[in-house]
Order: C-alpha cells, then sequence, then structure tokens
C-alpha cells in the first residue's frame, strides 16, 4: 500500500496546482484565446497599446470622405461598380446605424442621421481571430488585429464572427479594378482573390513612426490615434478627460476605436 | 470486393453515366469560378455565406446519423439493423465526402487548404471539422468494409471492427456538435448564438439521416434481391418521428426564449425568416414551406395507419427530409447573417452559377453512394453457400 506523509501530500499538492496554473494560462489562454483582463489598457505598461479616437463634434458630413479615399488609395483598396462586390476598409454610416442599441427616438436628428466613420474596432477580445482556422488573422502584442494574406484560405468565418461588419472579402481580383489598373501604391502590397481584408491601424506607416493616413488626412484633429499605454498620448488624455462610447460594448469584444461625446467639465 | 463496382448491368452504367454529367457539369461551374474568382454568386460582404456553407452544414446531420443504426445494432443488439448497418455507414462516408466538398467549393483559395492541418488552430471550430469530418469518414469506410468482408466470407467480423465501431458513436455526435459550435459561438449573430443549436442539429440530424435511409432501403429493395425488412424500416420510421417531434419542440424554445425576453436582436431574425422584415421576405415561402413539410410528416408517421404503408411512410420520409433541408440549411444561414450588424437587411439568393455547382457536388456524393451501394448489395445479394477460395 502507498503511504503519504504530510509533507509529501504537500509537496504534491504544491505540484499539482502549480500545474494547473501553468494549464490554465498556457493551454486554455492559447487554445480559448482567453482574454488576459477585461481591459486591455493597462497604463504604464511598456507594451504599446494602439487605439483611435473619433471625435463625433467635429467629425461632420461630408469631411470624412478625404479620409476614406485616401486610406483606400494608400492600401490599393478596389473599386468595384456592384454593390455587392464592395471592399472596403474605413467608411461612413449612419450614427444610428452604428450605434442601434444608443439610438432612440427623441435624440436630436442631427446626431442619429450623422455620417460616423467606421472601420475595424482592432477589438482586444476579437471573435475574428478566435475563428480563424489558420491563424491567418492575428492580434500583435501592441493590439493590431492584423491580416496575412498569404495564409488566409478565404473561408470567410471571420466575417461572420465579426459584430461590426468590419471585414471584405476579394470576390474578384482586386488587380483588375478600374481603380487598380491604372495606378497603385508601390509602397503597400496589392491582395489576390479569393482572401479576406480590413484595416490594419496602417502597421505598415507606424512601423516608419508615421501616423495612420485617415488620422493625417482628418481635418482639425477629428481622428486622434495614440497609445493608450502612455498616459501622455493624446488619445489617453482625450479619454481622460471626455466622454465617449464604443460599439456594441455588450458584446465583450473590448473594441479600440472610441467615439468621443462630448468633454467633461 | 472493389470489383463488383464495375461489373453491373448497363442500367448500373447509365446511371452512373447520368451521375458523372451532373458532376461535371458542377465541376466546369467550378473551375470557371475558380479562375474568375466566385463574382457570379450572390455573396457580398454582408451576406458572406450562401448555399453551399447551407449544404455542408445538412449534410454534416445527414452523415453524423449513421449513428443511429450503429448504436442499436452494436451497443444494444438490436439484430434487425445488422442487416442496414453497412448501407448506413456507407451513407455516412458519402455524406461527409459531400459536406467536405461543399467547404472546398466555397472557400476563396482551395489551393490552401492545406493551411488547417499545417498551421493547427485548436481554438476554431473548422479546424475541429477537418480532424472530426476525416476521421468519421475513414471510421465508417473501414467498419463498413471490413463489416461487409467478413459477411462475404460468411466469417465473423474482425474483433477490432467491433471497437472502431464503438468509437464512431461518441464520433457521429461531435462532428455535428462542432458544426453546431461553427454558429453558435458567434456572439455577433443573435440567431446562431444560442445554447441550443447543438441539440437541434442533432435532432434535425437524426431525423433527416434515417429519413433518407428509409427511402434508401426502399430503392435498395427495388432494384436488388437484398431486403432491409420490414421491421427495420419500422423501427427506423419510429426514430425519425420522434426526432423530428424534438426538434420542432426546440425550435419553440427557441421562440419562447427571443420573444418572451423582449430582445428584438433575438426576435428580428425569426421574424425576417417567419413573416418578413421591412419588405424582405425572401425566406418566408421556404421557412412556412419547411413547417408544413415538417409537421404533414410527423402526423403521417404518428399515424399508424400510415406509417404502416410504405407510400404513405416514403412520402413522411421525402417530407421529413426536405423540410429539414430547408430549415437547418439556408433558413439557417439567412437567419443568421440576413439581419446585418447595422440592424438593416442584407438579400441573398444563389445564382444559377452556385446552383450547378452545389447539384455537381451533391452528384460526387451520389457517385460515391452509387459505388458503395453497388459492392454492398453484391454482396448481400450472394447466395449464403457461395464459397470463395
Amino acid at each position: 500500500m502507498m503511504r503519504l506523509d504530510r509533507r509529501d501530500f504537500l509537496k504534491c499538492t504544491a505540484a499539482g496546482a502549480a500545474g494547473l496554473a501553468a494549464f490554465h494560462s498556457v493551454f486554455l489562454g492559447r487554445v480559448f484565446g482567453a482574454a488576459e483582463s477585461r481591459s486591455a489598457a493597462a497604463p504604464g505598461q511598456k507594451v504599446k497599446r494602439w487605439a483611435l479616437v473619433v471625435d463625433l463634434q467635429k467629425c461632420i458630413e461630408g469631411k470624412a470622405k478625404g479620409c476614406i479615399n485616401a486610406c483606400h488609395q494608400w492600401h490599393n483598396v478596389p473599386e468595384w461598380p456592384e454593390e455587392r462586390l464592395e471592399v472596403k476598409w474605413i467608411w461612413e454610416e449612419k450614427f444610428s446605424r452604428l450605434f442601434p442599441d444608443q439610438s432612440f427616438a427623441h435624440m436630436p436628428e442631427a446626431l442619429r442621421d450623422r455620417p460616423v466613420l467606421a472601420l475595424c474596432n482592432h477589438c482586444a477580445n476579437p471573435p475574428c481571430v478566435r475563428v480563424c482556422p489558420t491563424k491567418a488573422t492575428f492580434k500583435r502584442p501592441d493590439g493590431i488585429v492584423a491580416m496575412d494574406m498569404h495564409r488566409c484560405i478565404g473561408c470567410r468565418f471571420c466575417i461572420a464572427a465579426c459584430p461590426y461588419g468590419a471585414r471584405s472579402f476579394n470576390w474578384k481580383n482586386p488587380r483588375e479594378a478600374e481603380n487598380l489598373r491604372h495606378h497603385i501604391n508601390l509602397e503597400y502590397p496589392t491582395r489576390a482573390r479569393g482572401v479576406v481584408e480590413k484595416c490594419n491601424f496602417c502597421a505598415e506607416r507606424l512601423a516608419d513612426g508615421l501616423q495612420p493616413v485617415c488620422v493625417e488626412r482628418a481635418e482639425d484633429g477629428a481622428l486622434i490615434f495614440g497609445d493608450l499605454n502612455d498616459p501622455a498620448s493624446k488619445a489617453a488624455q482625450v479619454l481622460a478627460a471626455g466622454f465617449a462610447i464604443r460599439r456594441k460594448p455588450s458584446l465583450e469584444t473590448d473594441p479600440q476605436v472610441y467615439y468621443l461625446i462630448s468633454t467633461v467639465r | 470486393m472493389l470489383e463488383k463496382a464495375i461489373i453491373g448491368s448497363k442500367k448500373y452504367y447509365a446511371w452512373l453515366a447520368l451521375v458523372l454529367a451532373v458532376a461535371g457539369a458542377g465541376f466546369c461551374c467550378y473551375l470557371y469560378q475558380l479562375v474568375t474568382g466566385s463574382e457570379s454568386s450572390g455573396l457580398s460582404r454582408s451576406f458572406p455565406w450562401g448555399v453551399l456553407i447551407a449544404n455542408y452544414t445538412f449534410m454534416v446531420g445527414v452523415a453524423a446519423s449513421a449513428v443511429m443504426v450503429v448504436l442499436p445494432y452494436y451497443l444494444h443488439n438490436y439484430k434487425e439493423f445488422g442487416r442496414i448497418t453497412v448501407l448506413g455507414e456507407f451513407t455516412a462516408v458519402a455524406a461527409v465526402a459531400t459536406a467536405m466538398l461543399f467547404i472546398m467549393a466555397d472557400i476563396g483559395r482551395p489551393e490552401r487548404a492545406f493551411n488547417l492541418a499545417l498551421y493547427p488552430t485548436p481554438r476554431s471550430p473548422f479546424f475541429w471539422n477537418m480532424v472530426l469530418l476525416g476521421g468519421y469518414m475513414m471510421i465508417n469506410l473501414v467498419v463498413g468494409w471490413f463489416a461487409l468482408d467478413a459477411e462475404r466470407n460468411s466469417v465473423p467480423a474482425p474483433p477490432w471492427v467491433r471497437i472502431l465501431s464503438y468509437i464512431s458513436i461518441p464520433w457521429a455526435v461531435s462532428i455535428h456538435t462542432m458544426t453546431s459550435f461553427v454558429y453558435s459561438g458567434l456572439a455577433a449573430r443573435p440567431f446562431w448564438h444560442t445554447a441550443i443549436m447543438g441539440p437541434r442539429f442533432l435532432a434535425t440530424a437524426f431525423a433527416a439521416g434515417p429519413a433518407l435511409l428509409i427511402v434508401l432501403c426502399m430503392i435498395v429493395r427495388r432494384i436488388s434481391t437484398f431486403d432491409p425488412g420490414r421491421e427495420t424500416i419500422q423501427k427506423l420510421a419510429i426514430i425519425v418521428c420522434y426526432a423530428m417531434i424534438v426538434n420542432i419542440f426546440f425550435i419553440l424554445m427557441e421562440v419562447f426564449s427571443a420573444f418572451y425576453s423582449g430582445m428584438h436582436s433575438h426576435a428580428a431574425p425569426i421574424k425576417y425568416l417567419w413573416v418578413g422584415v421591412e419588405g424582405h421576405r425572401a425566406m418566408v415561402p421556404y421557412m412556412w414551406g419547411s413547417a408544413i413539410m415538417g409537421v404533414a410528416g410527423v402526423l403521417l408517421l404518428l399515424i399508424p395507419r400510415y406509417r404502416l404503408q410504405e407510400a404513405w411512410l416514403a412520402l413522411a420520409c421525402v417530407l421529413i427530409f426536405i423540410s429539414t433541408w430547408i430549415d437547418k440549411g439556408m433558413c439557417l444561414i439567412a437567419g443568421g447573417l440576413a439581419p446585418t450588424p447595422f440592424e438593416t437587411i442584407s438579400d441573398y439568393a444563389p445564382t444559377a452559377q452556385e446552383t450547378v455547382i452545389t447539384l455537381g457536388v451533391y452528384a460526387i456524393g451520389v457517385l460515391i453512394l452509387t459505388v458503395l451501394y453497388k459492392i454492398a448489395l453484391s454482396v448481400k445479394s450472394e447466395p449464403a453457400a457461395a464459397v470463395h477460395p
């Protein structure tokens, strides 16, 4: 018969607990992509946490077109005449469409019908990353939800999983689109038919120390981009001084695109 | 045994030629889609999955239903089903192959499909689908094949066949549960994000699969000398009946939680399917058609007078099969995808090209089924005394 004295028992218990903890953090974290914390932003950390703040006061009709065109031109996004084939990284949508659960009959019409910029939310807890069967879409340590266009098999599970309608599929060869036949930006790759694409927070420009195209193009600071882990960044300061909302917070995806409603005095 | 697949009557060859012609037409359309892009589909960025994924989902269910003959025979020693277990397993093989082909036909870059294995991602249901469907097909092919070979030689099947058939029972449940996870794991789609999706998938599977098997048994009896037996078919009919009743019960559960809770986002897809929303009524006739066929099928099976008459029984099985095909096919997809994340409705209708590709994939499934059934029936029709060297 096996005998366990008190000392051995404690040893075993400790080893078991350590094993379970390791299993939980490594296996469950890897397999189910469990979020490390409820909120991604942890001020004071060295690792970056990129976020975009859209100032709804300054984001008014007509002004956003410049941002959209600049982004789509820079990233060689194809333009198709048929709505069905549409590919878009950033676009305008009525406030009531972006925030259906924040809209009600008696709100100012100017707000309800206001065209607001929509783009990938670069969620800290992204459903698209969870469902991708090849890790073609993945979350970088700085929070950017990126795509590997060479690995994507085009199953479109991520499109079905995204609660924000932020992803597009290349139903046709994008290089044959009228706008890309004549001019392409050689600083950013074009895509092939049969893969999914979306906003990448201009990861390629951030690497060169540049701001995202839309932010650079926006007038009078309507778009504020920055590192939320750096309390001195403009984005962190604006959020600390105002009231901002995010799309579909009840789904707990922890979006990193914030819509600034007003400044708190 | 394989030689039995290529020795047949003129009718057999004519049937193979017909099936191959449909498969060929589908393959041509598929090649066209591959070269030009899926541009001739009705899909869009707001409705990314269509008729191919709908049929994939449905066929996984048909495949899983083999467990309804394997379980009573191997686990409870219900001898009646021993006559048709091989038919059930071969149906599962054809159904799984069809389901996997639907996925292959749907993905944008099929040449990269091996990325599923090169970059295994256990957190994605699609990864598990690949593992489970591939394994399930192999298990059923091997078990069916060796059981048939033993029957042919009038010897008991090797003991490991029985062990493998035990493994196939939970495996069958797992393939369709994992298919339901593709949908029920998405918080973005209120119609899909429900825990009852898995049970409902299994209920429809255990209705549609045995219903198909009953019809196949009736056909088999006409075209070969093998008789699956009246008792066998009647037992299957009762399985179909109660699985379908459970499915209808689950649907009503869904309706209650969606409407009583007052959650607009959960009620909207159900309204879209049954009555239409803001003038979008594309799915309404299908949904009602499915409901009427499902209820009619259940009534025909419940009343012994009809169930015991083969013509009525066949009709009931066809009704239930089509009912679940609509319900767990296109209506499932449309209920999830038509209500967009912007609370608008996006419409989808399959194009002629998608339809031909779908028929082509089904034709390949029928081809596999025909060849496997031909082998099985040739063996089963042989006089028991036939001695093989």
